[in-house]
C-alpha cells in the first residue's frame, strides 16, 4: 500500500528522540485512538525500523506501511484492538 | 518451563544490581520498551540497583573501573567532539572528576535525544512495571521505605525467583 493512499486519524511527531521513547510514545498515542483507526508517526531515530516493527508484531497494531522520507522514518499503524 | 498461564502476554524479569548513570540505562530502557509492546514486567533492585529507586533519584558515573568508556566532549566543533580524551587514571581518582564525567554524559544523551533516567523511571511506573526493592540490601545498606517512590513494591530472593520462573526473557544487570 502507497503512503498516499492512508490518512492518519492522528499524528505522533517523535523527530530528536532516541530509543526507546518513539516506540513508548506509539503505545501512548495507539491507545488514544478508536480501534480501526490510524496512527501515523514520525521519528528520525534511525533505529526505529526494526524496533517499530517488532513493536507492531508484538502488540498487534497492524503496521500498514513504513519509508524513509529524507532523514524521517515514517510509519503508519492500525489500532487493531 | 511451562508458563502458568498459557494466555498471559510475555514476561520479562531482570534483576538491576548497578546503580551509576550508565548502568541505570539498560534495565530502564528494556523494562520501558517491553511494558510498551504490552508484556509483563518486573525489576527486582539489589545492591547498588537500590538508589535507583529513591525518591531523589541523581545517579553518577566515574570513568574508573570503566576502562573503554569513550571521554568526548559534548559541544565544541565537530573534530574536538570526535576527540577521544585519554586521562590517566590518577587523575580520575581527584576529587570532582566524577561529577565532571556525569555532567558530560548527561549532556552527551541530551544532545543525541536520549531520555534522562526520571523520564525512563517515570515511563516505567506509567507502564505499570513491577519495580521491586531487595528487602535484605535495604536493611544492609540502611534504606527505608519511605526513601523510595510509592510504587515500590518490596521482596527478597524467594518473591522474584518465582516471579521469574514465569518469565520468557530473565536478565541480570
Amino acid at each position: 500500500m502507497s503512503e498516499m493512499s492512508i490518512s492518519a486519524d492522528q499524528v505522533l511527531d517523535c523527530s530528536g528522540l532516541s530509543c526507546p521513547m518513539p516506540v513508548i510514545k506509539t503505545s501512548k498515542a495507539i491507545k488514544q485512538l478508536e480501534i480501526g483507526q490510524v496512527l501515523k508517526v514520525i521519528s528520525t531515530d534511525s533505529g526505529s525500523p526494526p524496533d517499530m516493527a517488532a513493536w507492531s508484531r508484538q502488540t498487534g497494531h497492524e503496521l500498514l506501511d513504513s519509508h524513509q522520507e529524507e532523514k524521517q522514518y515514517i510509519f503508519y499503524f492500525r489500532r487493531s484492538k | 518451563m511451562a508458563k502458568s498461564d498459557p494466555n498471559a502476554p510475555k514476561r520479562l524479569s531482570m534483576i538491576a544490581s548497578k546503580g551509576t548513570l550508565d548502568w541505570a540505562y539498560p534495565p530502564l530502557i528494556l523494562a520501558s520498551a517491553a511494558a510498551a509492546m504490552d508484556w509483563d514486567v518486573d525489576i527486582f533492585f539489589t545492591f547498588y540497583g537500590l538508589p535507583l529507586l529513591l525518591k531523589e533519584l541523581d545517579p553518577v558515573v566515574t570513568p574508573i573501573g570503566n576502562p573503554a568508556m569513550p571521554m568526548k566532549m559534548p559541544f565544541g566543533p565537530e573534530g574536538f567532539k570526535k576527540v577521544d580524551w585519554s586521562i590517566p587514571t590518577i587523575l580520575q581518582a581527584v576529587p570532582g572528576f566524577g561529577s565532571i564525567t556525569t555532567s558530560l554524559m548527561k549532556q552527551t544523551f541530551k544532545n543525541k535525544g536520549v531520555a534522562t533516567i526520571s523520564e525512563l523511571r517515570e515511563a516505567c511506573i506509567e507502564l505499570d512495571v513491577n519495580l521491586v526493592a531487595c528487602q535484605m540490601t535495604m536493611d544492609v545498606f540502611g534504606f527505608k521505605r519511605e526513601d523510595f517512590i510509592d510504587e515500590c513494591n518490596y521482596g527478597g530472593a524467594a518473591a522474584f525467583l518465582e516471579t521469574a520462573s514465569d518469565a520468557d526473557i530473565t536478565l541480570f544487570i
